[in-house]
């Protein structure tokens, strides 16, 4: 359960963009690379030196970076220098000021169970305690993290998964005092 | 008898104002030093049931127990001793004198629990630091922003060294920041000196500092599913 919520928060940096910030910086070898983005981003979730390699060659591919001096074929990718190109400069301050677009959809699986339980006339308002407990649990968990955390970025990341979580609980509360009156027009539309 | 891991227990507590039923058969036990979080909507009888816990309203029926004796038959002069000496309270706001001074605020339960004026003051003066409003012992708390008044409020609960603490909405009035600041700080001080923590709140993010929680619904406390139960 504790899993299925972080993968619904998991999806908040993109990687391509977080690689392409860090090269935007200073011209960057691979391996420093995957350091870096591990200690801003990653601390948790490792990128794996595939995803650098693959993102690296996205990007590479697209023309936002290109290698910087002489390649030597002998040597492995991680002796590459990468370095932002005008072309990834432009599309990064893009991104950086493009507003998010929302994402309506995380309440979808929630919402779904709650109608679905009462098609089915079993009991919604179980199933809502039942996610209830597992969101604040989960909670608990980022909470005790964060208090034993001395990483600022940590204790950031840990805060925006929780009003989030939180979020959720308030839409679950809600939803738990409306639960006869949508099963009435539930049941209606029927 | 009561349970001795059970440092509080209310047992099928009910209680009505009026025609309005407040608590319609709670029961909860509160093991020692454990911090435990209570929720439910509003109207629930979340505040009833706390202060029917800790002697402020005396229930209809049922028990409510305080490490191992009976609370809820104790005369008014009993309970007051008890809410003296064993208990601290931390609510939304009006548990400081405005016109007093922080340190006047306080020493003031000290003062009550018979200590002298020079060892109440020297206690009172020692939470400042620990609660990070030092140079604040002079000022008025009616002059102090929200989060440094629940500061010294929580120096004022804690100052007695209370067996259990209890906080209807303590953070109630201050924003996120703030909220986390009086919670680390409630949170830190009760684990280290083992104090038992009762917690009304509404806010998710403060119960979650807690180790568990309970809900309130129509005036009956629900254990909250573990995660074990959840996920079946
Ligand atoms: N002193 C009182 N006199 C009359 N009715 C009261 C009194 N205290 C509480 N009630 C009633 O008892 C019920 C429970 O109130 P209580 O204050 O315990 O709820 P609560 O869960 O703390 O709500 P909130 O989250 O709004 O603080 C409510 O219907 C309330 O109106
Ligand atoms: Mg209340």
């Amino acid at each position: 359960m504790a899993s299925t919520i972080l993968l619904m928060y998991s999806h908040g940096v993109s990687i391509a963009y977080a690689v392409l910030g860090i090269i935007g910086q200073r011209p960057s070898y691979g391996y420093d690379l995957k350091k870096d983005y591990d200690l801003y981003y990653g601390k948790q979730k490792p990128l794996a030196f595939g995803q650098v390699y693959a993102t690296l060659s996205r990007l590479l591919r697209d023309k936002k970076i290109a290698t910087q001096g002489a390649i030597e074929p002998s040597k492995g990718p991680e002796r590459r220098l990468y370095a932002i190109t005008e072309l990834g400069r432009n599309d990064l301050e893009t991104w950086l000021t493009t507003p998010e677009e929302q994402r309506p959809d995380t309440q979808t699986v929630l919402f779904t169970k709650v109608v679905t339980a009462i098609l089915l006339e079993k009991e919604p308002d179980v199933y809502l305690d039942a996610q209830r407990g597992a969101h604040i649990q989960r909670m608990r968990e980022l909470t005790t993290l964060r208090r034993e955390s001395d990483s600022l970025s940590e204790r950031l990341t840990a805060d925006y998964a929780l009003f989030h979580l939180e979020a959720d609980l308030r839409w679950m509360d809600v939803t738990l005092g409306r639960l006869k009156p949508l099963a009435k027009e539930i049941r209606r539309e029927r | 008898m009561s349970d001795s891991d059970h440092l509080l227990e209310a047992r099928d507590v009910k209680k009505a104002f009026g025609a309005t039923p407040a608590l319609r058969g709670a029961t909860l036990a509160v093991a020692r030093g454990e911090i435990l979080a209570i929720m439910g909507p509003s109207g629930s009888g979340k505040s009833t049931l706390l202060h029917c816990m800790a002697g402020i309203v005396e229930p209809d029926s049922g028990e409510v127990w305080f490490d191992g004796r009976r609370l809820d038959t104790l005369d008014e002069a009993g309970r007051s001793r008890l809410r003296r000496t064993s208990f601290g309270f931390v609510f939304q706001f009006g548990q400081l004198v405005p016109e007093l001074t922080a340190e006047d605020n306080v020493a003031l339960p000290l003062l009550l629990n018979r200590a002298s004026r020079k060892k109440a003051y020297t206690v009172a003066r020692s939470w400042f630091p620990r609660l990070g409003i030092e140079n604040l012992e002079r000022q008025r708390t009616g002059e102090m922003s929200g989060g440094q008044g629940q500061r010294v409020a929580i120096a004022r609960a804690l100052a007695i060294e209370p067996q259990v603490l209890f906080a209807d909405e303590p953070t109630g009035a201050l924003d996120s920041l703030a909220s986390e600041h009086v919670m680390e700080l409630l949170v830190t001080i009760s684990r280290k000196q083992g104090t038992t923590v009762v917690i009304v709140t509404h806010d998710a993010r403060i119960a979650a500092y807690a180790d568990r929680e309970v809900m309130v619904r129509d005036g009956r406390a629900n254990i909250a599913r573990s995660r074990a139960e959840a996920a079946l």
